[in-house]
């Protein structure tokens, strides 16, 4: 009998300690949770000082894109502890706060001496701040984003393709600036044999899941003068949702997918994009800056075959916002090593470091500095993009909103249901009932 | 081997009890484990049917809505047309699968040689993983690269690269319907195979003393004996095939627009991408009421037909 009991007595301990342990307070460790991609590798470098300057092991927990919102938002809902410190999507930041899933900064950006005014105004508001327009501060600015273009600069050199060109159009080939030069550099490039491979215009999001074709078309209504409301914060959408502007750059985002999209790519994101881009099938490719430098660095496509240009203006100049800012999860056990990375990451000597491991700091000390534009073949593109974002909603209900938008579009983008008017005023209704149930209508 | 007999000690200790007890404490651990996994969730689910809840805000103050949960599902045109596509599925995927599953099972029962190797190459598809068989397709069916174009090629003349299997609104639900009927065709092919197989030789040498003709045999005893089987085959894939998820979303997404959007996928675009964890209960709770109800009246079909 008294085997048994000190069996059972030793299985519980295990059990007990085998469940403590994971939840434990461990001050020399700290995870950080992250979509996986280029700049993450980046982040484990630069963490690396981290680690060096304090002694805390940085542990990394990235997640693939297309699961990264479901992932961590389930992550945040189920209140877990996996992540000490999260660099979320700018469209959480107000569920995030007002449902208490990350820590309010204020008072710790005051009494480190953190000041906003550091970092790029449209990031601040962008990745930071909840309500908008308020000073109230949830995440420090860590990884600026924006959608931009590269283009087969070398395809572009060719003088047979520049004479043809310029007999058509009357102007040379080069990065269009417009989206009607943008459409017709697209066509000009499609069905073409080049380098013995038939090609195509351009690679756009057209992605239904997630957040694909919203975040690809609003690079096209934005410049159109597409607006979420006509006054801020009043929630009047009808007149800007569904303007004529607006009607006009979803006309015009379609018209780019049906001319010179290649097949198969009706459900395509950053991976498909950068996929058609790399195996030479299309002239010119959407995608966010963030995989620039990895682009820039590949041996097939990138050095002096590859340009960059910045999303292309039509009635305005306008860029859709991407990036993210690094948030304290609420429930983490380290909260003193979550802060102090917060603190450590804010030096305008380590943004400088993540800038030249290829993460897309926005703090000013490196934005204005003179040698920035010339440091990199896109950075110049960048900080013109990062001066003209616009972002989707940062409701809480921002989720719903979502995927009302990337069903309206799928189905008159790609599924051809309806026109373009159509689509915007079912956004509009679909809008319109989710703030009603807010309360906010 | 020598049997033991049940040690002393544990036969002191069980002494006392009856069988009926006995019988309980064995059962009991199951059926906790049921009401913790099956039953709780449910009933769960059915109060939160009726409620305003949002799992994305566990914090925020819980409100009896009624029966407006409910009203609005019903009520929703997009809820509608993804019960008419799951619908489409369903019927057009059991159709065919019945169809050559029977076919299929019907030859290999000629036992012809090399029957065996063949009945495991048919059911090779069935044995993969549905993540490995959406993903396989999906290249399949690219319109620049995959096979499949270039088959339908082969035969028709039409260029490969000219359509495109998922990215086209006529064609993606039928592209799901090639592959839910690849994959699962062998899993009918097994039932009714077994249906055969349980008809007794005797009926066939009955009939043919009568000189019944192989037409008049197929009619009058194969498929009215091999009914029962076919129609739990029947049965089985429409249960399955009305929760049809795993392919569509590897496949399709649901798109193009929301072409192939099956009820399973709105459901958890719903649940866990709106986070209407409210609304997405009551409609879970319609589409389970629907599915039960459905297959009771359908067993009771299949009784009748096992008491003829």
């Amino acid at each position: 009998m008294r085997k048994v009991t000190k069996a059972l007595m030793g299985m519980s301990s295990a059990l007990v300690l085998s469940t403590a342990i994971p939840g434990m307070a461990k001050a020399d460790e700290l995870t950080l949770c992250w979509a996986a991609w280029d700049p993450a590798n980046a982040l484990v470098e630069l963490s690396k000082d981290f680690t060096a300057a304090t002694g805390t092991t940085m542990k990394f927990e990235f997640v693939p894109w297309p699961n990264f919102a479901d992932r961590i938002l389930n992550e945040l809902n189920s209140g877990g502890k996996l992540c000490d410190l999260l660099i979320g999507d700018s469209q959480w930041i107000g569920g995030s706060a007002e449902n208490g899933y990350y820590v309010k900064l204020n008072d710790f950006f005051d009494k480190e001496g953190i000041k906003m005014s550091d970092f790029a105004e449209a990031a601040v508001n962008a990745y930071s701040t909840w309500p908008k327009g308020t000073p109230n501060y949830w995440a420090l600015p860590a990884m600026g984003d924006a959608n931009g273009w590269f283009y087969r600069k070398d395809w572009f050199a060719k003088p047979e393709l520049q004479a043809e060109f310029k007999e058509k159009y009357g102007r040379d080939l080069g990065p269009p600036k417009s989206w009607d030069e943008l459409k017709q550099v697209a066509e000009f490039f499609t069905g073409r044999e080049i380098d013995g491979q038939k090609v195509y215009g351009a690679a756009i999001f057209t992605e239904r899941a997630s957040e694909g074709i919203t975040m690809g078309a609003t690079s096209a209504l934005y410049p159109y003068g597409f607006k979420y409301e006509q006054t801020g914060g009043k929630y009047d959408m009808d007149g800007a949702v569904n303007s004529a502007d607006a009607v006009a750059g979803l006309e015009a985002y379609k018209a780019l997918y049906k001319c010179c999209q290649p097949p198969g790519y009706t459900d395509s994101y950053m991976g498909e994009g950068l996929d058609a881009f790399k195996s030479g099938q299309v002239a010119m490719a959407m995608n966010w800056f963030a995989f620039f430098p990895g682009l820039y660095k590949d041996e097939k496509v990138g050095g002096d075959k590859i340009g960059f240009f910045v999303n292309p203006k039509q009635k305005v100049a306008a860029s859709t916002l991407g990036g993210q800012g690094m948030s304290v999860v609420a429930n983490t056990d380290n909260m003193d090593g979550a802060l102090a990375y917060i603190k450590w990451f804010a030096q305008p000597d380590v943004q400088k470091k993540w800038w030249a491991l290829g993460g897309y700091a926005v703090h000013n000390a490196v934005l204005n500095d003179p040698s920035f534009k010339d440091s990199q073949p896109f950075a110049a593109d960048f900080l013109v993009a990062m001066n003209q974002v616009q972002d989707f909603w940062q409701e809480p209900s921002y989720a719903i909103l979502l995927q009302a938008m990337q069903k309206r579009l799928h189905d008159y983008v790609v599924a051809d249901q309806g026109t373009a008017q159509e689509a915007l005023d079912s956004l509009v209704n679909d809008w319109k009932e989710i703030f009603e149930d807010e309360g906010k209508l | 081997m020598l049997a033991h007999a049940t040690p002393t000690t544990i036969a002191v200790r069980v002494r006392g009890l009856s069988d009926r007890a006995i019988a309980w404490l064995f059962i009991t651990p199951t059926i906790a484990l049921l009401l913790a996994i099956n039953i709780f969730p449910l009933i769960w689910a059915v109060y939160l049917s009726f409620t305003n809840f949002r799992a994305n805000r566990p914090y925020a103050e819980v409100d009896g809505v009624g029966l407006r949960n409910y009203q609005r599902v019903l009520n929703d045109p997009d809820i509608w047309i993804a019960m008419q596509t799951t619908a489409h599925f369903v019927f057009w995927t059991i159709l065919l699968q019945t169809v050559i599953g029977f076919a299929l099972a019907y030859l290999i029962d000629r036992k012809f040689r090399g029957h065996a190797f063949w009945t495991t190459v048919i059911l090779i598809p069935m044995m993969l993983s549905p993540a490995v068989v959406g993903n396989f397709w999906r290249f399949l069916y690219q319109p620049q690269i995959g096979l499949f174009n270039y088959i339908v090629s082969f035969f028709t003349g039409i260029p490969p690269s000219s359509f495109e299997m998922l990215g086209s609104v006529s064609l993606a639900p039928w592209a799901i319907i090639i592959v839910d009927t690849w994959m699962w065709t062998p899993y009918v092919m097994l039932i009714c195979l077994a249906g055969l197989r349980s008809i007794p030789d005797y009926i066939y040498e009955a009939a043919e003393v009568d000189r019944a003709s192989a037409w008049r045999q197929f009619w009058s005893i194969t498929v009215p004996m091999a009914l029962p089987f076919i129609m739990l085959a029947v049965l089985f894939r429409g249960i399955e095939n009305f929760k049809m998820f795993d392919m569509v979303m590897l496949l399709t997404g649901g798109g193009p627009g929301s072409t192939t959007e099956v009820a399973s996928i709105t459901l958890k675009r719903e649940a866990f991408e709106s986070w209407l964890t409210g609304r997405s209960s009551a409609f879970a709770i319609i589409l389970f009421v629907a599915v039960f109800g459905l297959a009771n009246i359908y067993v009771k079909a299949l009784n009748k037909v096992k008491q003829r």
